[in-house]
């Protein structure tokens, strides 16, 4: 098991012609991911070889669904067209929807997410690394080589930051690492995974990494006190942010006294979580309670 | 981007929202020609406000009335120049005088809890609306707005009737609403905050003072948008980096930071944080994320901006290659030294970690430039960092 993507997901690639989406499909198909289509309505009825395989593109995602029986599609295009991309896959019936793209005006995500909540449709994202099931699918721009499969379940805002706690946890392996995003409006939560992994069997130890701004984290504590009966460790980065100021991701901001990496840590450990200072005493704790 | 007042009065006018006259002034000569404008004939007051973003400019005296052109002047002259809460009041608004039977609150802005917007109103306006949410909770009507519908004729109604404005001026308070609504959604906003939002005696209701937060990623719809932006007040650094599309933010440290990844980098600022506790309180100098490709030209040109802050007592390079090749930013590094050449005058704590690693570190190590020094792990770097800039402080 793993959450949300396994060994059967078959996926489609939005934006796979262009140069973003080219890289990152030759890299998903060299860690295993079943990519079965692309979609572009200029090249239809062409398609994209990547090193011995063809890839078929289509010219809408509906096609390729028909065609391929894809039930994830990831998203690389850009902000303009990006929430065209989301409502285009929504339609066509896509259970997952993976947005990469980083900079998409929050309104069109508002309003994306709106439409896909009332169509049942998960979105992960927008401006996310995507998610790997080591060893089964791995799906956005998450580097394969760090680790394997396992038992630690992570979920978190950054890219860099789940790469680090995957390579400082690598003896240990992963069931799923999961990048949801930095930005103000997110499609699937700390809250959604946290659920996901309580209930995957694989998952032994579940690490959550948060950061400045909004009050996710403390609405995931309040979760986690209520439902999560595996083990959660936490990290938050942003102590040293100032007030006021963006800290690269379009949510990280700390407004007034709200939002702030220290309420963030009191909450989650009021929650029984236990909070690293550090990634490299996160991960310290997480092997504690793995038994290393 | 958070407006000014004047500038968030001009696109509430340009939608349609009911304001009154309102012009900026930078000296007391304009003014008193804005005054002039503004003043009736038969006599009146204008209103002469600082313009500064922040709130409590009214008790900090930024806000003071005038009676003649002359007196606004002088008020002017007095408000221009003065601190309020570390902000230099640099204009002031000069505004028509208004006679206000009654006032209220209003404000649109991102749930981000709810991932959908949510309007907020209140008929006790004018005073502190945070105060008024924690005292009084039930006086301030909170009501979902559907990012998809916005603030539709139903929706407006439902809030009017939520914040129980009388029956009277009902109609008139929903087709204000409404037109905030167009202020938030065609210029991209992610806050419109009216306080107060005012009954006159003769029974309009006009929007006194204005919040707008616009969303940066959507500027590449709204290039009007560029204008609005207050380059005089960003730091220069940060001016200087901005020009060169990398994102920077000035702290007040020794310890100049460049990482990639935004969190990766915020962490690495607690990092070093903390590893300056041991090393006579040291502190990070920067955030500075230069993402994905970390190009030698990115890496100079971040290195540039880092070594020009006289505070910088040393650098710290935290990178963990995801699609980031750690051959490449080594290769930048080595070739932003070169590109610097005496300008690079402090030393380089380099952590390099992921894809292509054992390459990156050969290209450093072989390189042996005197300025840099490897680092195994995140917390190595950064106490080794903290440690040379105690050093050379």
């Amino acid at each position: 098991m793993a959450i949300f993507l396994t060994e059967d997901s078959k996926v489609i690639v939005q934006g796979m012609t262009g140069s973003e989406g080219q890289k990152h499909t030759t890299r998903m198909l060299a860690s295993g991911t079943n990519v079965v289509g692309g979609v572009n309505p200029r090249k239809a009825g062409t398609s994209v070889t990547f090193g011995d395989v063809d890839v078929p593109v289509f010219g809408s995602v509906a096609e390729a669904i028909a065609a391929t029986g894809a039930d994830v599609s990831v998203i690389f295009v850009p902000p303009a067209h990006t929430k065209g991309a989301v409502v285009e896959a929504v339609d066509a019936g896509i259970p997952l929807a993976v947005i990469i793209t980083e900079g998409v005006p929050v309104a069109d995500t508002a309003e994306f997410f709106s439409y896909a909540q009332e169509k049942g449709v998960r979105l992960i994202g927008p401006n996310c690394p995507g998610l790997i099931s080591p060893g089964k699918s791995n799906v956005g721009i998450i580097p394969a080589d760090i680790t394997g499969p396992g038992k630690v379940g992570l979920v978190s805002k950054s890219g860099t930051l789940t790469y680090q706690m995957m390579y400082e946890l690598r003896d240990f392996g992963f069931s799923t690492a999961i990048g949801i995003g930095g930005d103000p409006i997110i499609g699937t939560t700390h809250i959604d995974a946290l659920a996901a992994f309580e209930a995957d069997p694989e998952t032994e130890v579940i690490v959550m990494i948060g950061e400045i701004g909004g009050d996710a984290e403390e609405r995931a504590a309040a979760y986690i006190a209520e439902h999560v009966t595996k083990p959660v460790v936490g990290y938050v980065a942003g102590f040293t942010a100032p007030e006021g100021k963006t800290m690269g991701h379009a949510g990280a901001i700390v407004s007034g006294s709200s939002g702030t990496a220290q309420a963030k840590k009191e909450a989650l450990e009021a929650a029984g979580v236990k909070v690293g200072k550090t990634p490299s005493e996160t991960a310290r704790l997480a092997r504690e309670l793995l038994g290393a | 981007m958070d407006l000014f007042e004047y500038q968030a009065r001009d696109i509430f006018e340009k939608h349609g929202v009911p304001v009154l006259g309102g012009i900026v002034a930078t000296t007391p000569q304009e003014a008193r020609a804005a005054a002039e404008q503004l003043l009736p004939p038969e006599g009146g007051v204008v209103v002469v406000k600082a313009q500064v973003k922040t709130g409590g400019r009214g008790k900090a005296g930024g806000v003071k009335l005038a009676r003649s052109a002359d007196e606004a002047a002088a008020t002017a002259g007095e408000i221009l120049g003065m601190d309020i809460k570390g902000h230099t009041v640099h204009r002031v608004m000069v505004a028509a005088g208004a006679k206000i039977a009654q006032e209220f609150y209003f404000s649109l802005l991102l749930d981000r809890a709810e991932r959908r917007y949510l309007a907020m109103a209140s008929v006790e306006g004018g005073v502190e609306i945070e105060q008024l949410a924690v005292e009084r909770p039930e006086a301030l009507a909170k009501v979902a707005v559907d990012p998809r519908t916005g603030i539709d004729q139903a929706t407006a109604d439902e809030i009017v009737a939520a914040a129980g404005f009388a029956p009277e001026i009902a109609g008139q308070v929903a087709d204000v609403l409404q037109k905030l609504w167009r202020v938030y959604d065609e210029e991209d906003a992610t806050l419109v905050e009216v306080n107060p939002l005012v009954l006159t005696e003769d029974g309009q209701v006009v929007a006194l003072d204005g919040k707008v937060t616009l969303d940066a990623n959507a500027d590449f719809r709204h290039p009007d948008h560029a204008a609005l932006e207050d380059a005089a007040a960003a730091d220069p650094l940060e001016a200087r980096a901005k020009e060169k599309d990398l994102n920077y933010v000035k702290l007040d440290g020794e310890v100049g930071i460049i990482g990639n990844g935004a969190g990766l980098v915020m962490s690495t600022l607690d990092v070093v944080a903390y590893a300056g506790e041991a090393h006579g309180g040291v502190r990070p100098a920067n955030f500075l994320d230069i993402g994905g490709g970390a190009s030698a030209e990115v890496m100079a040109a971040g290195l540039d901006i880092i070594l020009t802050d006289p505070q910088v007592k040393s650098v710290f390079v935290n990178v963990f290659g995801g699609i980031t090749a750690c051959d490449a930013v080594a290769n930048g590094i080595v070739a932003a030294l070169q590109i610097l050449g005496d300008e690079a005058s402090k030393p380089l704590v380099v952590r390099l970690d992921g894809n292509n690693v054992v390459e990156g570190r050969r290209i450093l190590a072989e390189a042996g430039h005197p300025l840099v020094t490897l680092a195994d792990t995140m917390d190595g770097g950064a106490d080794t960092a903290a440690r040379l800039a105690h050093a050379a402080a």
